[in-house]
């Protein structure tokens, strides 16, 4: 079997593995890296629960190849907190509890970390649409996009602090 | 799921590209936004030896105006449609309808050419450039030539590509001032393909119709344009009855497979209504 020689920087580490073309991204993080927080879900890019972000852009690894990510800047679930800071979007999906199961999380926050970087400041309607792509069985979604909402303004209120 | 092996290739340029397509044959597939291909693949129902990556060729990618023509990369991305100004501006029913298909990770993955060349006629792009009097430019080892989306849709899966050929842009006119426009999409949730779908491109003149496209997503074996839908409108004002004969004239035309979406007559019924809804949201944009 050829494998491919890549070369990426995951949560900022640089990283480098020869790859069978055919393995998807999803499964490179999880099962050559053991990076198991973006999940498996529909495979069929879906339910949005292997959402990652490649190139400041959110994308699901499981409709994704690892070895188009060759020289890629990607993002995972891992690399979202500050050692035991949890990011804002954590925060959120933690205190407004946004979750039940927490098989969805990891991609809704990773999602929700980009549509965020995006849309500093959205309306619950454009969190709706932004958040589509992510299908959560158990919440009803009503504290997810609450969740959504709390983070927003938490990073707003760090920008001004920052400002 | 895992796709079956296959030997990977990233050209950099659509000349490299093509030199594959020519020296591969049908052992090769081009590889776009992967959001249909590479399902395809997990299930074997596509089992390519080799794959073309298109996605490092940036002279596929990008929106530009030339010639008083908007110029679309056959590799542009379903969210950098929804985000072109300059389509916002000169063809807005591109980004209104790019933004009804699938959802946002897949639109930033799914692109304008693949969703075209793949010929699914549940796909939304193939309905938009019948609606847009679309013309694409096709390179190959052959050279370079345009075909219009008119004769470009042969049958489901089917299209006038050749097997070393590359779909390289979409070319559309710049609406005219006053020009109105609709995309009515019926879908059963988020990212699930139309039930059916209208796209109408209208323009009125004195109170009567001028020229109007009229086309049908997902209601046939490749998408339809309603020519007697368009030719019962023109140079009639857009009454009432008039949007309602147009309408059984585009129902007249689907011939849509039953699924789990609904039968045929359901299906045919949601394209007329569609038609109703595009026709009523088209007029009210000219102005």
């Amino acid at each position: 079997m050829t494998k491919t020689l890549i070369r990426m920087k995951v949560n900022g580490r640089a990283v480098e593995k020869a790859v069978e073309a055919r393995m998807l991204l999803v499964h490179f993080l999880r099962e050559e890296l053991n990076l198991t927080g973006a999940h498996i879900g529909c495979e069929t890019s879906h339910c949005g629960a292997c959402t990652v972000d490649v190139d400041a852009k959110s994308v699901k690894g499981c409709t994704h190849l690892a070895v188009q990510c060759d020289g890629s800047q990607v993002m995972t679930v891992e690399g979202l907190a500050n050692g035991a800071v949890l990011h804002a979007v954590q925060e959120g999906f933690f205190t407004q509890h946004g979750l039940q199961c927490g098989f969805c999380t990891p991609g809704m926050l990773m999602r929700a970390y980009r549509f965020l970087q995006d849309n500093p400041d959205p309306t619950e309607a454009e969190i709706r649409v932004g958040m589509s792509g992510n299908l959560c069985r158990c919440t009803g979604y009503q504290n997810i996009i609450k969740a959504v909402l709390y983070a927003a303004a938490e990073l707003r209120e760090t920008a001004r602090v920052a400002a | 799921m895992i796709p079956p092996t296959f030997e990977y290739h990233a050209p950099t340029s659509a000349g490299e590209a093509i030199k594959l397509l020519s020296s591969l044959g049908s052992e090769a597939k081009l590889l776009a936004g992967g959001h249909s291909l590479l399902p395809m693949m997990k299930l074997r129902f596509a089992q390519p030896a080799h794959l073309i990556d298109l996605n490092r060729i940036d002279s596929l990618r990008g929106v530009r105006e030339q010639g008083g023509k908007i110029v679309i990369g056959a590799m542009t991305a379903e969210s950098d449609i929804v985000n072109s100004t300059l389509l916002q501006q000169k063809v807005p029913l591109l980004p209104e309808a790019a933004r009804q298909i699938g959802d946002p990770q897949v639109r930033n993955r799914g692109t304008i050419g693949g969703d075209i060349a793949h010929g699914d006629p549940a796909n939304d792009h193939p309905a938009l450039s019948l609606a847009l009097e679309a013309t694409f430019t096709i390179e190959g080892a052959k050279g370079r030539r345009t075909v219009k989306a008119e004769k470009f849709f042969h049958g489901t899966y089917q299209t006038d590509l050749a097997e070393d050929e590359i779909l390289c842009d979409i070319c559309v006119a710049a609406f005219a001032p006053g020009t109105g426009y609709a995309y009515e999409k019926l879908k059963r949730k988020t990212g699930d393909w139309a039930t059916a779908a209208a796209a109408v491109v209208l323009r009125l003149n004195g109170g009567k119709v001028e020229s109007v496209r009229i086309a049908l997503t997902n209601v046939g074996l490749t998408a339809l344009r309603a020519v007697a839908a368009e030719q019962a409108l023109t140079g009639r004002p857009l009454t009432p009855a008039a949007i309602e004969d147009a309408a059984s004239k585009a129902m007249a035309i689907c011939d849509p497979a039953e699924d789990l979406r609904g039968n045929r007559e359901y299906k045919t019924a949601m394209a007329g209504q569609m038609v109703r809804r595009a026709l009523a949201v088209a007029a009210s944009r000219c102005h």
